[in-house]
């Protein structure tokens, strides 16, 4: 059988950003798997992804969230970032999975699977990007209302190949 | 922060850990199920993922394990539909559901739903097995993300995985691929 689930790249940050970048990503494997663990500088905001830099109204998203307390679900149409994480605190670090599946395809949009947690709540997220098929070759995640990633946060992201 | 991979891999990649592609199945046309057989017993643990239309609004997607097909099955899920949550569960039915359809065939065609699936010590003969599943699809204003877990049974050590829809097809292009965890 054909060993996968590769590391293609980390990034710990050495300093506080506001965004963080996987460029020049092969379309050799079948689904990316991206994973971050993060403290942010602000105790709100979030956590957006865009796929090969395109900033316009293709994503959309139906998220599920448990805070503790109650459970809620919301979604977003035409939005122009993916959302896969939001925080609230600057000390406890929140972490991330997003898949990423079929990412190389020129066949269909691109389906993502996300789970995040952090001290306050834990959410599972289906995003939606809908711009015309093509592989994706980038991941940006960006920041909202403010949020920057501190200094030693950690985004690794891998690549499963299938038969 | 930039991180350019061309330039961080120019060679190939050699940290590969246990986790092995056993099979793949992509259809080429609509079809009522996608079976994984004879699935060797020399890993941990299954993980299943896949992307998947179905060619019915109204169909939801099944796991059965070793084609038994008796009341050996039980599931619970928590769903997340946009504006409510709804938690279910059900006990000796016949297979374990985990991905409804809703709408997404008369949504846009590139439109395809998706899931992961773990089978845990899947071929250990002294347990029953559990099975955990994050699915999920969105159609920009309608769709669901979903949480189950499905329990199965059987002490028998897992052979046979077959994925099929309540009513009709899964379409042209799903495709789901079978993963060994060492």
């Amino acid at each position: 059988m054909a060993k996968t689930y590769e590391p293609i790249a980390t990034t710990t940050l050495g300093s506080a950003s506001a965004t963080v970048t996987f460029s020049s990503i092969s379309s050799s494997y079948t689904d990316l798997i991206l994973v971050g663990n993060i403290v942010g500088q602000s105790a709100t905001g979030g956590l957006q992804m865009r796929l090969n830099s395109d900033s316009s109204s293709n994503y959309s998203y139906t998220f599920l969230n448990g805070d503790g307390s109650s459970a809620s679900s919301s979604r977003a149409s035409s939005q122009t970032e993916a959302s896969i994480s939001f925080s609230n605190s600057t000390t406890v670090p929140s972490s991330f999975i997003t898949q990423i599946m079929n990412y190389s395809n020129t066949t269909t949009f691109k389906t993502l699977l996300s789970r995040s947690s952090s001290n306050g709540n834990t959410l599972a997220y289906v995003n939606l990007w809908r711009k015309t098929p093509e592989a994706v070759n980038r991941i940006d995640i960006i920041t909202s209302g403010g949020y920057t990633i501190n200094t030693g946060s950690t985004f690794t992201l891998y690549g499963i190949k299938a038969a | 922060m930039l991180n350019n991979i061309a330039a961080l891999v120019g060679a190939p990649t050699a940290a590969i850990g246990d986790y092995e592609s056993i099979s793949t199945t992509t259809l080429s046309t609509a079809t009522a199920s996608i079976t994984f057989s004879g699935i060797p017993s020399t890993y941990k643990h299954l993980q299943v993922r896949g992307i998947v239309r179905p060619t019915s609004n109204n169909a939801d997607m099944r796991l059965t394990l070793n084609s038994d097909t008796g009341s050996n099955y039980a599931r619970h899920r928590l769903i997340g539909n946009g504006s409510t949550v709804d938690a279910t569960g059900t006990a000796s039915t016949a297979f374990i559901g985990f991905f409804d359809a809703n709408g997404l065939q008369t949504g846009t065609a590139s439109v395809f739903g998706v899931a992961i699936i773990d089978i845990l010590d899947y071929a250990n003969t002294s347990k029953y097995k559990t099975v955990r599943i994050l699915s999920g699809n969105d159609n920009n204003g309608s769709g669901q993300v979903g949480l189950s877990s499905g329990l199965w049974q059987s002490t028998a050590a897992t052979t046979t995985l077959t994925l099929v829809m309540s009513a009709g097809n899964l379409d042209t292009y799903s495709s789901f691929a079978l993963y060994g965890i060492k």
